[in-house]
C-alpha cells in the first residue's frame, strides 16, 4: 500500500537497508572524519589530511590486490612479506650491494618489482597449478618472505640518503600533494577498469563464485588465478617502495608488518565476501582509509596505540553486520 | 471444522521486488495425509514452502497449525513446533557419521558430554525400522545418494515432526530407492504424520499422494483428491492449456545426411567408470545415452568436452581425431556441455543473468579483452525473448530465478556459442512440466538447425520422444542401441537388465 501511493505521488522511498549496504563504508568514513574534526585537535589542518593521505597510500595498494585475490575465491597473507622484500631489493641496489645492476632508481624500482612479480608468480602457480589451499600457499611466502627480506642484508637496516629514489618519495607537488597520490590512483582506476570492463573482471569473479562452472565455461582459470597473484604481489612490490623511499631506509623487521591484515580488515570493511565474488573497489579504498584513519585518531588523541585495534575489530564486526546478506 | 485440517495457510500473500510471487493463497493440509503441491517452475510452491518453515516471511495472511496461529522466523522455529524440511539437495554433512547427521543439533548428553552410545543406538534403531541397512558410524560420504535421503528422512521423522516437507526427495533415486522411500511415506501416513510432497514427476504424485493442489503463476488453481483428478487434467491446470499436444512424441527418424560425424568416439576408457564407450553422432542428429545411474554416462560426458583428459581411446570431429586437454579446447571445436549438477558446476550464483549467460562467449564479444557491453546485452535480450526466460531483467541475480529459468538461462550461454554439439546432461531434472515441455520442444529446435545433441537423462519416456537414437550402456559398456521402431521404454529397459540376471544384480 505504502509503496504503491509513494510512486503514485512520484516519490521514491529511500530503502535504508539497500542504501547502507551499499555505501555504508562511505558513511562511515564520513562520520569518523566528522567526529575528528570536532574532536581530534589540529586533525582539520592541511598537514594532518596529506599524512593521513600518505600513510594510506600503501594500505590502499595492498587492499587493491587483496580485493582481486579475494574476489576470486582466495586470500593473500603474504603481501607484508613481499612488502619487506621488494623493499630490502631497492635498498641493495641503491647502496651499490648489487654491483651488476648499478645503483640506478630506475633500476632500483625495476629490480624490487621484478622480485614482487617472481613472488607472485610463487604463490599463483602453487595456487593454480599445484591445487595447494591459497591460506597454506601464502602463509609459505608469509613466514620465509620475512626470514629472507631479514638475511638479504644480515637483519639490518639499509640506509640510504640523498639520491633521486629518496627525492621522489619526498616530493610534494605544489609543496603539499605527495606524488604517490598520483601513482595510487592510476593503479586504482586500472584495477577498476580490469575489473568492470574486461573478461578479467568477468573471470576473476566467475572464479571466486563457482571454480567449476567458470572451467566448464571455457575459462583458463589457471591464468587467470595466476595473474590475480602477481597483480597482488606487484601492489605490494609499489607498496614496500612507497613506505622505504619516504622513510629513506628498508628496515626489513618493521615494513610491511601486519600489512596483510590491515588490507584484509580493508577488504572486508569494504563489502566484499570472504568467499569471493563480486569485488568492491569503492568500498575498499574507503574501508583502508578508515582503518588509517582510526590509527591516525588514536595517535593524536594521545590513546594507547593498543587501542586502535580493538576500533578496528569493532568497525569490522559493524560492517559485516550492516552488509551481510539479507534474507527475504 | 478447522480442527480437520493439520494445517491451515489463509490468504498468503508475497510480493518480491517485480514479481507477485504469491497471489492470496489457501493452502490445506490434514493430518495423516500425503498431500502434493503442484504447479510449475515459479508458480510458488517453494515460496509457500519457504513461508511455512520460517525461511521467508509472508507479508500478509495467517498460518494455522494445530488450531493455533503461527509464524515462525527461523526453520529451527518451524522445526521446534513439529514442521521438518527435506529439501532437493541433501542437506546434511558429509564427512560427519550416520548416526551425528540424524542427531545433529540435538545430541543425547550424558555427565562427560555427548552421549554417543545412545547416539548410536538410536540412529540404529531408527533407521532399522526403516528398513535401511547401514552402518551408522561410517561417514555419510561413504554411502549413495538413496541412503543419504533416507538419512535425511530418518532426521526428520526423529524430531517427532507433525508435517513432513519433502521439495522433490525422489529427484535423484532411481525406481528401486523411490520404492523405499514410498514404503516409508506410507508408514508415516499410517501414524498420523501429514507429508507435504512436491516432485515433478507425476507418476509418483498418483501413486503415492491423496490429495493435490496446483499452483500456478502464485495463484491456487485448484485442491482436489488425486482420484479425481486424471494426468492430462493435472498437466492441463499446471500449465493452463490444453496439454495433450504437450507429451506427444516429437521426433522422427534421423534425416540428415549419411556424411562424416560431427563426433566419434571409440573405445573410450578413463580410471573408473569407463570400459571402452563408443559411440557415433551426426550432424543433427539427437543421440540419447541411457543407463543406471553409475553406468558412466557423465563421465563420458566429461571425456567428450575435455574436462577428463585423463583417458585412453580416440575422439574424432568430422573425422579428424582430437585430444583435448581442457574444455576450452572442445569449445573452441563448437562442443557445449550443460552439466546435471547446475548449482555446483552451472550458475555463478551471485551473478546477473546477463553475466551467466554470456561467461562462455565472452572472448568472442570482446576486442583486447575489452567486452563490448552493447553487443553482450543484444545476444542477452535475444535469448530472453527466444526461450522466453522470466526475470524481471537482464541485471537479476541468477539465484533469484527459479530452476527452470535457470536451466534455460544455462542453455543460452552454450547456443549463443552456435556449437556444432550440445551435450545435456538431466536437461529436464528438478524442472516442471511446462519447462519441461519447452525445454523438449528447445531440443528439437536445435537439432532443427543442424546442431547435433547428446541427451543424457534418467527419465525413458524423455529419451523415446525425444530422440532419433539411443545408446544404452552398462559398467561403462555400449550394451545396445536402438533406434526407429525399436526405440520404446521397454526396449530400452530389456536392454539394460539383460544378461544382468545372470550377474546377480545390477550394481549401482
Amino acid at each position: 500500500m505504502m509503496d504503491s501511493i509513494a510512486a503514485k505521488n512520484g516519490h521514491t522511498c529511500i530503502d535504508w537497508g539497500q542504501n547502507i549496504r551499499k555505501y555504508g563504508t562511505i558513511y562511515a568514513f564520513l562520520l569518523l572524519v566528522m567526529f575528528n574534526i570536532l574532536f581530534t585537535r589540529n586533525f582539520a589542518s592541511m598537514g594532518t589530511l596529506w599524512n593521513l593521505t600518505i600513510q594510506v597510500l600503501p594500505t590502499m595498494l595492498t587492499s587493491l590486490g587483496m580485493v582481486l585475490v579475494i574476489s576470486s575465491g582466495g586470500i593473500d597473507i603474504s603481501v607484508g612479506s613481499v612488502m619487506a622484500i621488494s623493499a630490502v631489493t631497492s635498498g641493495l641496489v641503491l647502496t651499490g650491494k648489487t654491483p651488476l645492476l648499478g645503483t640506478d632508481t630506475g633500476m632500483a624500482v625495476l629490480a624490487a618489482l621484478v622480485v614482487a612479480l617472481v613472488l607472485g608468480l610463487f604463490n599463483g602457480v602453487l595456487v593454480a597449478c599445484f591445487k595447494i589451499q591459497p591460506i597454506i600457499v601464502t602463509l609459505i611466502l608469509y613466514i620465509a618472505g620475512r626470514g629472507i627480506a631479514q638475511l638479504m642484508n644480515n637483519g639490518g637496516t639499509i640506509v640510504f640518503y640523498g639520491n633521486t629514489f629518496t627525492e621522489i618519495g619526498l616530493y610534494r607537488v605544489g609543496g603539499l600533494v605527495p606524488v604517490q597520490l598520483f601513482v595510487s590512483i592510476l593503479f586504482v582506476w586500472i584495477i577498476a577498469f580490469l575489473l568492470k570492463k574486461t573478461t578479467f573482471g568477468y573471470y576473476v569473479q566467475g572464479i571466486g563464485e563457482n571454480g567449476k562452472a567458470a572451467r566448464l565455461s571455457g575459462i583458463r582459470t589457471a591464468q587467470v588465478l595466476i595473474s590475480v597473484y602477481v597483480i597482488s604481489a606487484l601492489l605490494a612490490g609499489m607498496a614496500g617502495l612507497f613506505e622505504c623511499s619516504r622513510a629513506s631506509c628498508a628496515d626489513p623487521n618493521a615494513i610491511g608488518q601486519l600489512a596483510e591484515m590491515d588490507a584484509i580488515a580493508a577488504v572486508a570493511i569494504g563489502g566484499t565476501s570472504m568467499n569471493g565474488g563480486k569485488a568492491r573497489i569503492m568500498g575498499t579504498i574507503f574501508g583502508a582509509l578508515i582503518i588509517q584513519l582510526i590509527s591516525i585518531m588514536v595517535n593524536m588523541n594521545n590513546i594507547p596505540f593498543a587501542y586502535s585495534r580493538i576500533f578496528k575489530a569493532a568497525i569490522i564486526i559493524l560492517a559485516v553486520y550492516l552488509q551481510r546478506e539479507k534474507r527475504r | 471444522m478447522e480442527a480437520m485440517y493439520l494445517l491451515e495457510m489463509r490468504q498468503i500473500d508475497k510480493q518480491f521486488p517485480g514479481v507477485h510471487a504469491l497471489d492470496h493463497v489457501n493452502f490445506r493440509v490434514r493430518a495423516g495425509e500425503i498431500h502434493a503441491l503442484m504447479g510449475e517452475n515459479g508458480a510458488g510452491k517453494s515460496t509457500l514452502m519457504k513461508i511455512l518453515t520460517g525461511l521467508y516471511r509472508k507479508d500478509t495472511g495467517e498460518i494455522i497449525l494445530d488450531g493455533q496461529q503461527v509464524s515462525f522466523n527461523s526453520p529451527l522455529e518451524a522445526q521446534r513446533a513439529g514442521i521438518s524440511t527435506i529439501y532437493q539437495e541433501i542437506n546434511l554433512i558429509p564427512y560427519l557419521s550416520i548416526a551425528e547427521n540424524i542427531h545433529l543439533g540435538r545430541e543425547p548428553m550424558n555427565r562427560t558430554g555427548i552421549d554417543w552410545k545412545q547416539v548410536n543406538q538410536r540412529a540404529e534403531r531408527i533407521l532399522r525400522e526403516m528398513g535401511v541397512e547401514a552402518d551408522v558410524t561410517q561417514p555419510l560420504c561413504s554411502y549413495g545418494t538413496a541412503v543419504q535421503q533416507m538419512v535425511a528422512i530418518a532426521r526428520a521423522i526423529s524430531v517427532q515432526a507433525k508435517l513432513i516437507v519433502m521439495d522433490e526427495p525422489t529427484s535423484s533415486l532411481d525406481e528401486k530407492e523411490v520404492e523405499i522411500l514410498f514404503r516409508q511415506m506410507r508408514k508415516l501416513r499410517e501414524k498420523g504424520i501429514a507429508i507435504i510432497f512436491i516432485s515433478h514427476r507425476l507418476d509418483e504424485v498418483f501413486e503415492i499422494c491423496d490429495t493435490v493442489t496446483i499452483l500456478k503463476d502464485g495463484k491456487l488453481v485448484s485442491e482436489s483428491p488425486a482420484a479425481e483428478l486424471s494426468k492430462l487434467e493435472l498437466v492441463s491446470r499446471m500449465i493452463g492449456r490444453d496439454a495433450t499436444d504437450v507429451l506427444r512424441r516429437k521426433n522422427g527418424v534421423y534425416q540428415g545426411t549419411g556424411g562424416v560425424p560431427v563426433l566419434e568416439a571409440h573405445g573410450i576408457t578413463d580410471k573408473e567408470k569407463l570400459r571402452g564407450v563408443s559411440l557415433r553422432i551426426r550432424q543433427g542428429e539427437i543421440v540419447g545415452l541411457a543407463g543406471l545411474l553409475g553406468a558412466g554416462r557423465t563421465e563420458l560426458a566429461k571425456v567428450i568436452f575435455g574436462d577428463n583428459p585423463d583417458y585412453t581411446g580416440t575422439l574424432a570431429v568430422n573425422g579428424q581425431e582430437v585430444r583435448w586437454k581442457a574444455p576450452r579446447d572442445a569449445i573452441a571445436k563448437g562442443f557445449a556441455y550443460c552439466s546435471e549438477d547446475r548449482k555446483a558446476e552451472g550458475i555463478f550464483p551471485h551473478m546477473s543473468v546477463r553475466e551467466n549467460m554470456t561467461m562462455a562467449i565472452l572472448p568472442r564479444i570482446a576486442r583486447r579483452g575489452l567486452v563490448n557491453v552493447g553487443r553482450q546485452k543484444d545476444i542477452v535480450d535475444r535469448y530472453i525473448k527466444s526461450l522466453s526466460i522470466k526475470t524481471p531483467g537482464q541485471e537479476q541475480l541468477i539465484r533469484n530465478l527459479s530452476g527452470g529459468n535457470q536451466q534455460k538461462v544455462l542453455l543460452a550461454r552454450w547456443l549463443c556459442m552456435e556449437p556444432r554439439l550440445i551435450i545435456l546432461d538431466e536437461p529436464t531434472r528438478g524442472i516442471d512440466i511446462g519447462a519441461k515441455a519447452e525445454i523438449e520442444a528447445l531440443i528439437q529446435d536445435i537439432a532443427g538447425q543442424g546442431i547435433s545433441v547428446l541427451l543424457i537423462s534418467s527419465e525413458l519416456e524423455e529419451l523415446v520422444r525425444n530422440c532419433h537414437r539411443v545408446i544404452v550402456i552398462r559398467d561403462g559398456k555400449n550394451i545396445g542401441e536402438l533406434e526407429s521402431d525399436m526405440l520404446s521404454e521397454g526396449n530400452i529397459m530389456r536392454t539394460i537388465a539383460q544378461d544382468i540376471l545372470q550377474e546377480g544384480g545390477a550394481c549401482i
